[in-house]
């Protein structure tokens, strides 16, 4: 509590408070803030002038627990980095092991790792779009948009036995080839989510209440996008074309075809519209994986007892909210010497109080809900 | 209810056995408010409980199922015991007698509304002169009542709230009172069964005499305006779950919200059955039963509005201003201009 006075105490020395304005505590108990994110919100009427973020209410030494693990048993820990895109989490780790350790991994595990990537990039997004109708107060976006999202986690759980903490990825492949059956049970998928994604429009795009509440608001500007190192929808939001399955690609994704949308102005708006268009173009990778998969295994033979070549590695990967990358400093034991995460939506957060002032209240929550937090990943 | 000859009988018995006069006058307004209040609980119960299967299929769920039976008809008996029971709790820091006081003021404020509204020929329980006047005045209160909760609860989403809450009462109120007046201009009376009774025939013969036939721009926007006075979605700002958490309520709990709850679901009624009386014919209708007829008009009404709440997003707060006082307002008064000079023209003279 101390350190929080003394900065409020300096935040009060540098703005001269009159009697119209004041301090609004929101979170970490709010419904609004995602998670347990605590914003402090100095308002003038309904405008906030000021805000201050205030982080670590999730801190559990991800990092820390990483050093203490062998490099496999660190998978099941980043599940719980994002655990709305747990199997981006995996994929990212394990390629940052590979790339590391030199491994090849088999076409048809690769090919797997791009369909379920996607299909988790389009939950991802679902779970972001319903509580983003949340925040603007339609419950039906939420309820409509987790009935789908359910469906791909049915898919998941057919894998992997698992809906949130997966788990699936492993250094050198997956951990099972997928059931019988599993991919036209995807197939079928993309038939039923296509046209639904035109039913969320009914509630969202096409309703003037939507568009006029995130038109023109909370802009940030491409310079401040890159200044402040944002990736992601909200660069891409922000007009700069900018996604790392194309310009850096990883994977196999540059055997895929798809577009990169982006938004001119950078309002909240645009971030709404490149992550409700980069649903289709998950849809449209999903169906040339489904097209191109070739039968094989899908682990590479690797060692039981990893150990890694001294060195280091940075491998970073599109996650659902922007740059995932992981850094690991091995040195030649089983264990990672030095192992960081660098998390998208913790980068993208501070871009937050550039963003905020000068608009409402109403719009601080949708300014923040545009942004796509999740807290587990900015605690870490 | 009761015709004034047996009324008079009634009082007479009781003068006979000597007892004095205001004793039968007090039982009599003691069975009245009882009645209304046990209506007014009734259907806000059913009302809860329809909202939430509404919105349930509406969102590919459900909604209750369990509680008695058949769909969960009980849920909201049991959520009503749930909270009787619950301890009450007033924060340390609050101002007590505001804070006890509030949801009563609310409350009471709604529950008065009920004395003038039509429910069929006869059964109205004042059939006051002025009784629209009088429902627009009193249903002003409720907006002191919610300053009330926002300030005595001493907390700033709940003062946020309040004094959003106080700006949409007061700017809807305009706009909603002017949409009233146009329809009222060709009635030429404020009393509620003179209202009804005027939209008994039929306009060109063939449509029905409702005032919407021929006042259909007031009626959209005393509808829109009824929406945000009742603080619904899309106007439901000064309670924002999102933004205020629940905005002046925040601090209420067990018993004393639920009569927040129960203040909305009453208002809800009386607006409705405001814009059937003065727009839909009231109890006008063939074939069934008077009150039949109000109850499936108000309810149809009262389902649009759930319907609305269930499938749009909030307005932000200069939005809303921006609607009641740019849009509606002007509207109104264009409405009441137009009527009032096809009344001057039409009318013979004289």
């Amino acid at each position: 509590m101390t350190t929080i006075n003394l900065h409020l105490q300096q935040v009060k020395e540098r703005t001269t408070e009159s009697m119209e304005e004041m301090w609004v505590n929101m979170g970490p108990q709010h419904p609004s803030t995602h998670g347990v994110l605590r914003l402090l919100l100095k308002l003038d009427g309904e405008v906030v002038r000021e805000c201050i973020p205030y982080l670590g209410y999730m801190h559990r030494c991800h990092e820390k627990i990483g050093e203490n693990r062998a490099y496999v048993q660190i998978i099941p820990y980043t599940d719980r980095l994002d655990y709305l895109a747990s199997m981006y989490n995996n994929w990212a780790y394990c390629l940052a092991c590979e790339r590391l350790m030199e491994i090849s991994i088999p076409a048809r595990a690769e090919y797997l790792r791009v369909i379920i990537g996607e299909l988790q990039r389009i939950a991802s997004h679902l779970i972001w779009l319903g509580t983003f109708g949340l925040d603007l107060g339609n419950f039906t976006l939420f309820m409509w948009c987790f009935r789908e999202r359910e469906m791909i986690l049915d898919l998941f759980e057919a894998v992997s036995g698992q809906r949130i903490n997966y788990s699936f990825m492993r250094i050198g492949g997956l951990a099972l080839d997928v059931p019988e059956g599993w991919l036209a049970d995807v197939k079928a998928f993309l038939a039923w989510f296509t046209p639904r994604l035109s039913e969320y429009d009914r509630l969202s795009t096409d309703n003037i209440i939507w568009q006029k509440r995130i038109q023109g608001v909370g802009i940030l500007k491409p310079e401040d996008a890159i200044s402040y190192a944002c990736s992601g929808p909200m660069l891409r939001g922000s007009g700069i074309r900018w996604d790392l399955r194309r310009d850096d690609p990883y994977g196999i994704y540059d055997r895929f075809e798809f577009d990169i949308p982006v938004g001119p102005n950078g309002d909240v708006w645009d971030r709404f519209w490149v992550r409700r268009q980069e649903m289709e173009q998950s849809v449209k990778i999903v169906e040339q994986g489904l097209k191109a998969i070739p039968p094989g295994p899908v682990l590479a033979p690797v060692a039981k007892k990893l150990r890694a070549p001294v060195g280091d590695i940075y491998s970073r990967v599109e996650s659902p909210r922007g740059e995932l990358g992981h850094y690991i400093v091995a040195d030649g034991s089983e264990r990672p010497y030095r192992y960081k995460v660098r998390a998208p939506t913790f980068v993208n957060l501070s871009a937050l109080p550039v963003m905020l002032p000068g608009y409402m209240v109403a719009d601080a929550v949708a300014i923040l809900g545009s942004v796509d937090i999740v807290l587990c990943e900015v605690d870490r | 209810m009761v015709s004034a000859g047996a009324l008079e009988q009634f009082y007479a018995l009781f003068e006979a056995w000597g007892i004095p006069w205001i004793v039968p006058r007090l039982a009599i307004m003691l069975g009245v408010v009882s009645i209304i209040i046990g209506f007014i609980s009734v259907s806000a119960m059913f009302l809860i409980w329809w909202e939430r299967k509404i919105s349930a299929h509406i969102q590919a769920r459900f909604g209750p199922m369990r509680v008695g039976g058949w769909h969960g008809w009980a849920q909201s008996i049991a959520d009503g015991l749930k909270l009787l029971l619950k301890e009450d709790i007033i924060p340390t820091r609050a101002d007590r007698p505001v804070f006890i006081l509030a949801p009563i003021v609310v409350f009471a404020a709604s529950l008065a509304t009920y004395v003038v509204i039509p429910f069929g020929p006869g059964l109205i329980v004042q059939d006051l002169n002025i009784g629209i006047l009088y429902i627009i005045a009193i249903s002003s209160l409720t907006v002191v009542g919610i300053i009330m909760a926002g300030w005595g609860s001493n907390n700033k989403y709940a003062a946020l709230g309040a004094l959003r809450s106080a700006a949409q009462a007061v700017s809807y109120e305009v706009p909603l009172v002017i949409s009233l007046l146009g329809p009222l201009l060709l009635v030429g009376s404020l009393r509620m069964t003179d209202i009804v009774e005027y939209q008994g025939g039929t306009w060109l013969g063939i449509l029905p005499g409702w005032l919407i036939v021929v006042q259909p721009l007031a009626f959209l926007i005393y509808f829109t305006c009824a929406v945000a006075e009742t603080n619904r979605l899309p106007f439901d700002i000064p309670e924002a779950e999102s933004e205020l958490v629940s905005g002046f309520h925040v601090e209420y709990s067990g018993m004393r919200f639920a009569i927040f709850f129960l203040a909305e679901y009453a208002n809800m009624f009386v607006v409705c059955a405001i814009a059937t009386t003065v727009f839909l014919g009231g109890w006008q209708g063939p074939l069934l039963a008077p009150w039949v007829w109000f109850l499936l008009k108000t309810y149809f009404l009262l389902f649009v509005m759930i319907w609305l709440r269930w499938t749009l997003a909030r307005v932000r707060v200069d939005q809303l201003m921006h609607v009641a006082w740019k849009v509606l307002l002007p509207l109104a008064f264009v409405n009441l201009g137009i009527t009032g000079l096809l009344v001057l023209v039409l009318s013979p003279m004289g």
